[in-house]
């Protein structure tokens, strides 16, 4: 942004860096970031959509603190500085976490702390925050952050669905079909499980999208 | 003979990228040749058996509760487990950032083979996933070391498997749009499946 004229907080390409995460730029199924946390978590869909969250919070806290400081870090240790920022971040949503949802705490286990080296958030401050504004910045990573948080909640959608029958722990498969042999496939709760669905659902974005990777 | 069963237990049954999915994101990005997946196994396997328990130290001396009385009577009420985050990321960066100079001193060669893999590491969650773990399974200080070492030999035997069957599966027909990355999960779901099969083995 140059100049004295200002942009209009939501001019065509802020709303671009918004919305294109969502779906053609995915952080998760395109540019391959954050994939650890994503298939952790997702074995039901509660604990995905407080992950989810958690990230959202995390990486538009961080850019902006990042993009507002962007000028005064130097470039030799910046990825030290970045670490720390994000690591303070991380640790004020793991005290609120255990604070106001502990049974979740529980259950995401050491997958809140490893937000710090979730590639997303560190992906996109390396990639954006260093060298634009606070606003683009933020609204950059509240896409990132989304576009991830609909990914995974998808994943976990599924896993609990196919797996366990249920969503958010309400049983939605009717139990005439129960009855008449159908049985829920425990192996969407497990490892394997997750990396299926997560591949699937890669295929069919991309079947969609058009998109290709070169080999 | 308690160790040995962790260690064949960490490799195995709970192989931390096929069972936790820790590391997964150089996993897919690195895993397109043999060689490249061989140097970064290795290097993650070196700095989980150093960073892992030094972590351990630090925590039982400085960071749990009541970890601050060798100190003086007065802290030894001091709870900074809150901090555990953050000094374990800076933790391993340090330590990787030593172990870069170190080896460019020692061994010119081993540089060579490590040297643009280990900056990477310090941002690979498998690390930092491991010293997380060590604390909620409140292991001791010879149990987090063989953790550490084991964890990483099981990162290394996934990632090496992987880039061998990426590099046979360059001649399939693949559908296009499932090319890439989507075949490289379903893959790494299979092995995970395989790797099931070890679940339940004690020594």
């Amino acid at each position: 942004m140059q100049g004295n004229e200002r942009e209009p907080l939501f001019s065509t390409r802020n709303r671009k860096i918004l919305t294109h995460p969502f779906s053609e730029f995915n952080p998760i199924t395109v540019q391959v970031l954050g994939i650890c946390s994503a298939l952790a978590v997702t074995s039901q869909l509660k604990p995905s959509l407080v992950m989810g969250g958690a990230v959202i919070v995390v990486m538009t806290f961080s850019s902006v603190i990042i993009s507002l400081m962007r000028d005064y870090i130097p470039s030799r240790v910046r990825i030290i500085v970045e670490m720390t920022v994000v690591a303070s971040m991380v640790i004020l949503v793991d005290q609120f976490l255990k604070a106001y949802a502990y049974g979740v705490s529980k259950q995401l286990s050491i997958f809140v702390g490893l937000i710090i080296t979730n590639c997303i958030v560190l992906g996109r401050l390396e990639a954006f925050a260093l060298g634009h504004g606070p606003w683009t910045s933020f609204l950059d990573s509240l896409g990132n952050g989304i576009g991830y948080a609909v990914v995974i909640a998808l994943v976990g959608f599924f896993r609990e669905l196919l797996g366990a029958g249920r969503v958010l722990g309400i049983k939605v498969i009717p139990s005439v079909l129960y009855e008449s042999g159908y049985m829920d496939n425990g192996l969407m709760l497990l490892a394997p499980g997750a990396f299926i669905i997560l591949g699937l659902i890669i295929w069919i974005q991309r079947f969609f999208t058009g998109y290709r990777e070169e080999e | 003979m308690e160790l040995f069963n962790l260690g064949i237990q960490s490799v195995f049954i709970q192989n931390i990228l096929l069972a936790y999915f820790l590391g997964m994101c150089s996993f897919l990005a690195l895993s397109k040749r043999i060689s490249t997946s061989v140097g970064l196994g290795l290097a993650v396997i070196f700095v989980l058996t150093i960073t892992t328990p030094v972590n351990w130290l630090i925590y039982r001396y400085f960071l749990k509760k009541g970890a601050l009385a060798w100190i003086s009577q007065g802290l030894a009420d001091v709870d900074l487990s809150f901090m555990t985050y953050i000094l374990f990321i800076a933790v391993i960066a340090a330590i990787v950032q030593l172990v870069e100079m170190l080896i460019e001193k020692v061994s010119q060669k081993l540089y060579a083979a490590l040297g643009i893999f280990l900056p990477l590491i310090t941002v690979n969650c498998a690390i930092l996933g491991v010293a997380l773990f060590m604390v909620e399974r409140e292991y001791s200080l010879s149990q987090s070391a063989v953790f550490g070492f084991s964890s990483g030999l099981g990162w290394f035997l996934a990632i090496v498997l992987l880039a061998s069957i990426r590099k046979k599966i360059r001649y399939s027909d693949i559908p296009p749009a499932l090319r890439g990355l989507g075949i490289t999960m379903i893959i790494t779901g299979l092995m995970a499946m395989t790797f099931m099969i070890f679940s339940g083995i004690r020594l």
